[in-house]
């Protein structure tokens, strides 16, 4: 008699040690999976709740300043270093992964204006309200040894703001006049005016290195070239600008963080009209900072939040807040652009996830893949109206929400009236200004 | 802003000059001035009037004094300080004139001690009398450089543009910027780091430095460097790999060569001619299309191998080879066969060609001088035919078949008359074998395709028999233009035409019929496809239209009929008609109007989605439950009955009382919650958002290396790196990439 026997192979199916992943035969022929899309839907509303779920940004507090905090700086060789400035010129370093302390002492009389870290390390700058610049070392003094400033260099008016040049030992600080100092030297190698009388902020370009910007009390930004004996060309706006930050990876980017609520990206060859307007805070923006990856940027608003744009996101795609955050004052994107930090007004340092959802520290691989696939399926169906409404849902604070749908009246009372008048005006009399238009008063050759 | 805010001030300052002036009292001066800035025009003219005032006050005062007696010295009027007034009261004359470069020289002119040259330039100063141009204003100046500036550095920036718009279209970006690759590094760079420490080593090192001997990175010595300078690497292994490649194919070709050389098998031989007779047929066949003339040619050379056939005793059993195969022929059947074959060969090369296509194409050739026209008109016509297409060889015999196969034999006999005689009796028994079975396949799908025809036939109207002798007809007189050479740009195309008006007729026929017998349908349906029944239905009828067809080449009908069946036949149709306006009137009234009876075609759908809506019988019986089961064997009525369940009838329509509306019950309101409802932005047409929904990312549906590589993270960042900001040296790799790019671009 013939017996027919099923045969296995156990070569197809065990595997040869117990690290292989387990074979898994299938078969992917479409018609056999009617139900592809509708599964992929379902996943991608689990993956985009559990998003939510999981979206638990704020990660350490640091405190210890004894008034607000106005200034920081980022390490420019460690990840784990932070250097703070309070408004009662106290500088502390802090170490980041231990959430301490190392080092405090007393820089200035009066407010700390701007701090910023040499690029190799090893020192920093410091300027405050008792006009003067001082160097100080990275290292805290020996023991019995005095916290004394490598370099101090007087000024004859305030400076309020201070940043170092991306290789050279060359910084710029700004006040009544944007001035240029080499470090070797006690008076400044270059200095720019341009009929204004303060500046508030000045920053180098990171990839363009020899140009820089600058933020004056005249509604305006003022762009210069450190080779050149006169500053470029300025564009006055309706509102103050506070700061501005350039964008690290894309040279001829910068955004400026304004007193009307909003922040504008420009493209500095082409002044007359910012390239994007990003809105959403609904209080003056005090300061802004780029990711390192240049696609995003952070933002700190008086408004006690914090918010997180792309860089050519109109609206912001997170918000931080938490109840005893006051204003916002200065804010840092880190430079593994995986944490933000954020000084304000109540006197503490709050570290901040980049990624709310995102898991920190070393991935396994079959949980990185699970993570990336969750991210694309959210990608893909973003457009869907539920995982779109459950992807957006953020709480607000009550005073915010209020301010926010009370902005939102207010602008449509605007656009309303603006309708009405060109409706009942001789047609062309009205001319129709875009939102990217509105805000640029002239831009001055 | 800056310009506005200058404007004024030179205003004020103006207007304060004229002021002071006034206040001096000395009109002309301040008019001349004022005269510039017509804005103040009316100022001037008040202040005129006040120091006219002045003045005659003035004389007035002096009457007075006059009046009484004393003399009073009298006081100078008060002029301007600065141009009349000397340090020493002295008035020079002349002293609002302008001095003159002249008035300068005068007195050079007669200083002997200046040199001629000087003296001569002092000249051509005097005579040039332009002006130099009074220098901008500071404000003026400083804009001019502000914008230079800024336009330099404007271009300068823009250099990062196209660094920009590769990382922003990049489908993934790696961060920090340039890392080092892992793994092992390259030895020259390990080398690099590393200094000559003992004496030894720096003995070694003095000797290769001092011999011009490579000591670190690159490792090659300075003429290789050269030679690398010379030829670029990629370069030099595209040239040698091209290089390699020739070489070996004309080995491989020499090898080839000399293996066939060596080959004596009478098989492989037959084998190579046969293939080669084959290819040289397609070239004739192909020839014949593209280019008559050498077809011509070829044709006439076979005609002179049969002359020479003619003329020889090659095949005519003559020879020493054929007489001793005569003497055998008695006791061997081989020989005879062989004897046979070859009196064969000698049939076939000396008949005659036929050859309506040689006459064909000659007329061609005379008639129409163009033979560019020609081809095209032969390539549509022929797109699904084979080469053995008879209406392109020119075979309308009726024996077509066997002259095709004599015309082919003759073609290879040509070829072949060099060769050795056994060969070619063999190879020629293998070719006849060939075309019988071709023939008997053409049979058999002569066969099928006129099965075809006659069930089409079967549903025509009684005069289909008439017309039949019509279409006998017409393809007689079409052979008979052919065989008279009387096609004038091309009958194969022509032909063609005919055949497909011919079958577009047969159609129209049968939709008439169809539409008399179901009236509702007709509308319904619009063009009736007509479909093929199985072949198989009725033999005997076939066997009849064949008879009946004896005298055409059925394949080319046939096929040519079941081609154009599938045409959508609508605009043609219309020609049809008007040719043989066989259609009546009724049926062409009701064609025209087909699509009118909106009324009951919108019943009709309401209907029927009312019907779709309808609860339906679902049977449920599981065979071999409780009885047996197995093939042929059906469930038992009782249990039939049993799980026959009727579904529960769904809420009413709500169109169920409006006879004029129908309302689609398709939309549910659950799933609209989760559909997405406009277009998103980046899209521009909804197929295309709809694709991307639709092609799965998952690993259910996908292998590992597509989901790998689906769902690759846009950005990607190495834990506990810090991310510098770009430096100027992604630009020069950009360029280089570019440049790179263009010359690869360049090169292919």
């Amino acid at each position: 008699m013939k017996v027919k026997v099923i045969a296995r192979n156990p070569d197809d199916y065990v595997r040869e040690t117990k690290l292989d992943i387990q074979r898994v035969p299938r078969n992917y022929d479409p018609s056999l999976h009617p139900f592809e899309v509708s599964r992929e839907y379902t996943r991608a509303l689990n993956a985009t709740k559990l998003e939510r779920v999981f979206a638990k940004p704020f990660v350490a507090s640091l405190d210890g300043h004894r008034d607000g905090v106005n200034c920081m700086a980022k390490h420019a060789k460690s990840l784990s270093t932070l250097l703070s400035g309070s408004c009662d010129g106290e500088v502390k370093v802090w170490n980041l992964s231990k959430h301490e302390c190392v080092r405090t002492f007393q820089a200035h009389e009066g407010f700390v204006r701007g701090m910023v870290v040499r690029f190799c390390g090893t020192s920093f700058f410091t300027v405050g309200d008792d006009k003067t610049i001082k160097q100080w070392k990275m290292e805290s003094p020996g023991y019995g040894e005095e916290e004394e400033p490598i370099n101090t260099i007087l000024g004859k008016t305030v400076y309020t703001g201070l940043d170092h040049h991306q290789n050279d030992p060359v910084f710029a600080t700004c006040g009544q006049q944007v001035d240029i100092w080499d470090e070797q030297r006690s008076s400044p190698i270059r200095s720019f005016t341009w009929g204004v009388d303060s500046f508030s902020s000045v920053h180098f370009n990171p990839v363009e290195t020899e140009l820089l910007a600058s933020c004056a009390s005249d509604r305006s930004i003022v762009l210069y070239d450190m080779r050149e004996s006169t500053p470029l060309k300025k564009v006055i706006m309706t509102m103050r600008s506070n700061t501005l930050s350039w964008n690290p990876m894309e040279a001829y980017y910068f955004t400026c963080a304004n007193e009307d609520y909003n922040l504008y990206t420009y493209d500095m060859r082409y002044l007359a009209k910012p390239i994007m307007v990003h809105m959403d805070h609904v209080s003056a923006v005090l300061d802004v900072d780029y990711a390192p990856t240049g696609k995003e940027f952070v933002s700190a608003s008086f408004d006690k939040t914090i918010r997180i744009f792309a860089k050519d996101g109109g609206h912001s795609r997170e918000v931080y807040h938490t109840k005893r955050m006051q204003h916002v004052i200065c804010i840092k994107w880190s430079a593994d652009n995986k944490y933000i930090l954020s000084g304000s007004d109540e006197m503490n340092i709050r570290l901040w996830k980049a990624n709310a959802a995102e898991k920190l520290g070393v991935l396994a691989p079959r949980e990185r893949e699970a993570a990336n696939y969750s991210q694309k399926l959210k990608e893909k169906f973003q457009h869907h109206p539920q995982i779109r409404r459950i992807a957006r849902h953020r709480h607000l604070p009550k005073t915010i929400y209020h301010q926010t749908k009370e902005l939102r009246i207010m602008k449509e009372a605007r656009r309303r009236k603006e309708r009405n008048v060109r409706k009942h005006s001789k047609p062309g009399s009205v001319p129709v200004v875009s939102e990217k238009e509105k805000h640029v008063v002239t831009v001055v050759k | 802003m800056a310009k506005v805010s200058k404007k004024k001030a030179s205003k004020k300052k103006t207007r304060s000059g004229g002021a002071e002036q006034s206040n001096e009292g000395h009109p002309d001066v301040v008019y001349d001035d004022e005269k510039e800035e017509d804005a103040t025009d009316e100022d001037i003219t008040v202040e005129d009037e006040d120091e006219h005032d002045e003045r005659k006050r003035q004389k007035l005062l002096e009457a007075i004094g006059t009046l009484s007696g004393k003399r009073k010295k009298t006081l100078g009027e008060r002029s301007e300080a600065a141009v009349h007034m000397s340090e020493f009261t002295v008035n020079a004359e002349g002293e609002g004139d302008k001095v003159d470069l002249s008035d300068l020289i005068g007195s050079i002119e007669k200083t002997p001690g200046l040199s001629g040259k000087s003296k001569k330039r002092l000249k051509n100063l005097e005579q040039n009398r332009k002006t130099i141009e009074c220098p901008l204003s500071k404000q003026e100046s400083e804009r001019i450089r502000r914008d230079l500036a800024f336009q330099k550095v404007s271009k300068e920036v823009s250099h990062w543009k196209s660094v920009i718009r590769q990382n922003e279209r990049a489908e993934q970006l790696v961060f920090p910027l340039n890392q080092e690759p892992s793994g092992p590094k390259p030895i020259e760079r390990v080398v690099m780091g590393w200094k000559a420490q003992t004496p030894l080593e720096q003995e070694v090192f003095t000797l290769l430095s001092a011999n011009k001997q490579p000591i670190n990175d690159p490792i090659l010595t300075p003429t290789e460097e050269a030679s690398m300078k010379a030829m670029s690497l990629e370069e030099a292994k595209v040239r040698r790999a091209e290089l390699q490649k020739a070489r070996a194919l004309q080995s491989y070709y020499e090898a080839k060569a000399r293996r066939q050389k060596k080959i004596k098998s009478k098989k492989y031989h037959k084998v190579l001619n046969k293939a080669k007779s084959k290819d040289f047929q397609k070239q004739f066949d192909e020839m014949v299309k593209r280019d008559p003339a050498a077809a011509l040619e070829e044709l006439n050379k076979m005609e002179m191998a049969r002359m020479q056939e003619r003329m020889s005793l090659k095949h005519q059993n003559s020879s020493k080879w054929a007489r001793s195969k005569a003497i055998m022929a008695k006791y061997d059947e081989g020989a005879r066969k062989a004897i046979q074959q070859q009196l064969e060969v000698n049939k076939d090369l000396t008949q005659k060609l036929v050859t309506s296509l040689n006459k064909e194409e000659e007329e061609t050739m005379e008639e129409d001088g163009n033979a560019d026209v020609v081809p095209d008109f032969v390539n549509d016509a022929e797109q699904g035919l084979d080469f053995s297409n008879p209406w392109m060889t020119g075979k309308l015999s009726q024996d077509c078949v066997e002259k095709e196969t004599s015309n082919a034999v003759t073609i290879r006999a040509e070829e072949n008359v060099a060769e050795e005689e056994e060969v070619e009796e063999t190879e020629e028994e293998v070719l006849l074998r060939e075309f019988d079975s071709r023939r008997k396949r053409r049979q058999a799908q002569e066969a099928d395709a006129a099965v075809i025809l006659t069930e089409e036939e079967e549903e025509e109207n009684k005069d289909a028999s008439d017309k039949e002798e019509e279409e006998l007809s017409e393809f007689t007189s079409l052979f008979k233009g052919i065989a008279e050479g009387c096609g004038e740009a091309d009958t194969a195309a022509e032909l063609e035409k005919e055949l497909k008006i011919r079958c577009l007729e047969d159609e129209e026929l049968l939709t008439q019929d169809k539409e008399a017998e179901e009236e509702e349908e007709a509308t319904d349906k619009g063009p009736v496809v007509p479909q093929h029944p199985p072949a198989t239905e009725n033999g005997q009828k076939t066997g009849k239209s064949r008879k009946r067809r004896k005298g055409i080449e059925l394949k080319q009908v046939l096929t040519k009929g079941a081609q154009v069946l599938q045409v959508p036949f609508a605009p043609t149709i219309e020609d049809a008609e008007d040719s043989e306006g066989k259609l009546d009137q009724r049926g062409l009234i009701k064609e025209a109007f087909a699509g009118d009876d909106i009324i009951s075609d919108f019943l009709k759908e309401k209907r029927k989605q009312e019907d779709a809506g309808k609860p339906k019988v679902v049977d449920l019986t599981l065979p071999g439950w409780g009885e047996w089961g197995g093939g042929g064997l059906q469930p038992s009525c009782r249990k039939r009955k049993k799980f026959r369940r009727k579904m529960t009838p769904p809420p009413p329509r709500k169109d169920q009382h409006l006879p004029g509306v129908i309302i689609s019950e398709k939309r549910s309101s659950s799933i609209r919650l989760h559909q997405v409802n406009a277009l998103p932005f980046p899209f521009e047409s909804p197929s295309v958002f709809e694709n991307t929904i639709r092609s799965a990312l998952g690993r259910t549906w996908n292998t590992e290396r597509t989901v790998k590589k689906v769902t690759k993270p846009k950005v990607v960042t190495k834990l506990g790196a810090i991310i510098e900001p770009m430096t100027r040296e992604e630009l020069v790799k950009d360029k280089n990439r570019a440049s790179a790019g263009s010359s690869s671009s360049v090169k292919s």
